[in-house]
């Protein structure tokens, strides 16, 4: 556990974050570009058409809300059994991405059941558990921004975060036993043609970088936002 | 008397003497019942078909409504932390405080569901299912709802946020419970859902006093 306290010193993570986070955002740019370029570029689907560009936009949405999620409740792990400082700012940080992606996804998703399913909206499992997904991550904001003390909304949050994760997989296996119409998973199957595969692929991975910019400027705002709160308390 | 049961016995009375949530939550469940066909229609057969949901809903939101109180008028008084520094482990008097809830809403609303279903023109056989769901799944509802509480007890107005955090929660209860019904409308075995549901319910009373011990621990430091 060592090494893991080496980052939690705020100097330190603000140095390091500071010097990483242009090649991190120069690589986004680019990520972003060669995925948009080549997802734009790719032949209409045979059965979909056009909208099979929605898959570029709408599959990554839904995968970084989950990693999102994830990176919260490990930070949240983090926080309580180590009682690892920076985590707590580093998952309230993540948290409203991990809103936005959720929403993306949702958003994306209806728009392409439109003319795929015929309708905007259907009850499906996946669409129901990304539905309960995002109403998790506005319990965990809510929960954060109700308490005043810090260190208390933090670690209510992270208990909140904890049970979240250990409750999502029973949500997604009993919205599963539900209803499903979603079209199973098709990347590591391999059911996907290499014209989408590879722009998706890109995709992804700006997807995961943008969020990695974004959280680290994030992460660095609250740092620099509680050394001026301090400043502004010795000096009043 | 043990303090397990001491708390256990104390929480029944203050859960069902004056001001107590109890009997609130059995009027707030029985209006629900009433709303819902002025809403939708006096259509016996389509009152049979959504019974089982509406009735679950309305019992996990009734059961809700006193949730909020469950640690907070102790928290406000200070007996909170005469329980937290007795002998009884915080855990176990989570427990007691989530059975003693259970007992005077989760139960109480199980019972009253077979006269509810009657309005809704639900046939015995599932009627039987959905006292069956009801009695094996609230625990879970008591039980999950009791961390909800443990997290904004100190919040003025905690009961706000409580549904926020509580409900999505509380999903795979409803969707087993109205499941199991609906099964035995449909002529399928409802055991499957009713199983699922039995294991839900037992895994969030055997995990949640800890989460809801730790949540009340990190409100009442400092």
């Amino acid at each position: 556990m060592q090494f893991l306290f080496r980052y939690a010193n705020p100097a330190l993570f603000m140095r390091l974050s500071g010097a990483v986070l242009p090649y991190v955002a120069s690589l986004t740019v680019v990520a972003l570009a060669v995925g948009l370029l080549l997802g734009f570029t790719a032949p209409p689907d045979y059965q979909q058409g056009l909208t099979v560009l929605i898959l570029f936009i709408h599959v990554p949405a839904a995968t970084m809300a989950m990693s999102v999620y994830g990176a919260i409740a490990v930070c949240s792990l983090l926080s309580l059994v180590w009682r690892h400082p920076l985590s707590d700012t580093a998952a309230r940080a993540a948290a409203p991405f991990g809103a936005v992606f959720t929403a993306l996804g949702l958003v994306t998703g209806s728009l392409w059941g439109k003319p795929m399913w015929g309708t905007y909206w259907v009850w499906d499992a996946r669409l129901t558990s990304f539905l309960l997904l995002l109403f998790l991550y506005f319990g965990y904001m809510a929960l954060w921004n109700a308490i005043e003390d810090e260190t208390k909304a933090a670690r209510a949050a992270a208990v909140l975060a904890l049970v979240g994760a250990v409750n999502i997989p029973i949500i997604k296996f009993s919205v599963d036993w539900w209803n499903t119409l979603h079209q199973g998973e098709s990347i590591v199957s391999g059911n996907l043609a290499p014209v989408f595969l590879w722009p998706l692929l890109t995709m992804m991975l700006a997807y995961m970088l943008l969020f990695i910019t974004l959280w680290l400027i994030r992460i660095r705002t609250a740092i620099v936002n509680r050394r001026v709160t301090a400043l502004l308390q010795r000096s009043a | 008397m043990s303090p397990f049961l001491a708390l256990l016995v104390r929480d029944m009375k203050l859960a069902t003497r004056g001001g107590g949530g109890a009997a609130l939550a059995l009027s707030f469940f029985a209006l629900v019942a009433t709303l819902v066909p002025l809403g939708i229609g006096a259509d016996l057969k389509l009152l049979a078909r959504v019974a089982g949901g509406i009735l679950w809903v309305g019992a996990v939101l009734a059961a809700l409504l006193s949730l909020d109180r469950l640690f907070q008028g102790d928290y406000d008084d200070g007996s909170l932390e005469l329980i937290a520094l007795s002998p009884l482990p915080l855990e176990l008097a989570s427990l007691a405080k989530i059975a003693a809830h259970w007992l005077s809403t989760g139960a109480a609303l199980t019972l009253l569901s077979p006269l509810l279903a009657v309005l809704f023109n639900l046939p015995s056989g599932a009627t039987a299912i959905l006292f069956l769901s009801l009695l094996v799944g609230t625990p879970a509802v008591s039980a999950i709802g009791a961390i909800g509480a443990a997290l904004t007890l100190s919040l003025r107005r905690g009961g706000l946020i409580l549904p926020l955090i509580i409900l999505p929660l509380l999903s795979p209860a409803v969707i087993f419970g109205a499941g199991a019904v609906a099964a035995k409308l449909d002529g399928f075995s409802p055991h499957g859902a009713l199983g699922l549901l039995g294991a839900f319910s037992l895994a969030a009373v055997l995990l949640s006093p800890f989460a809801a011990a730790a949540s009340v621990r990190l409100n009442l430091s400092g």
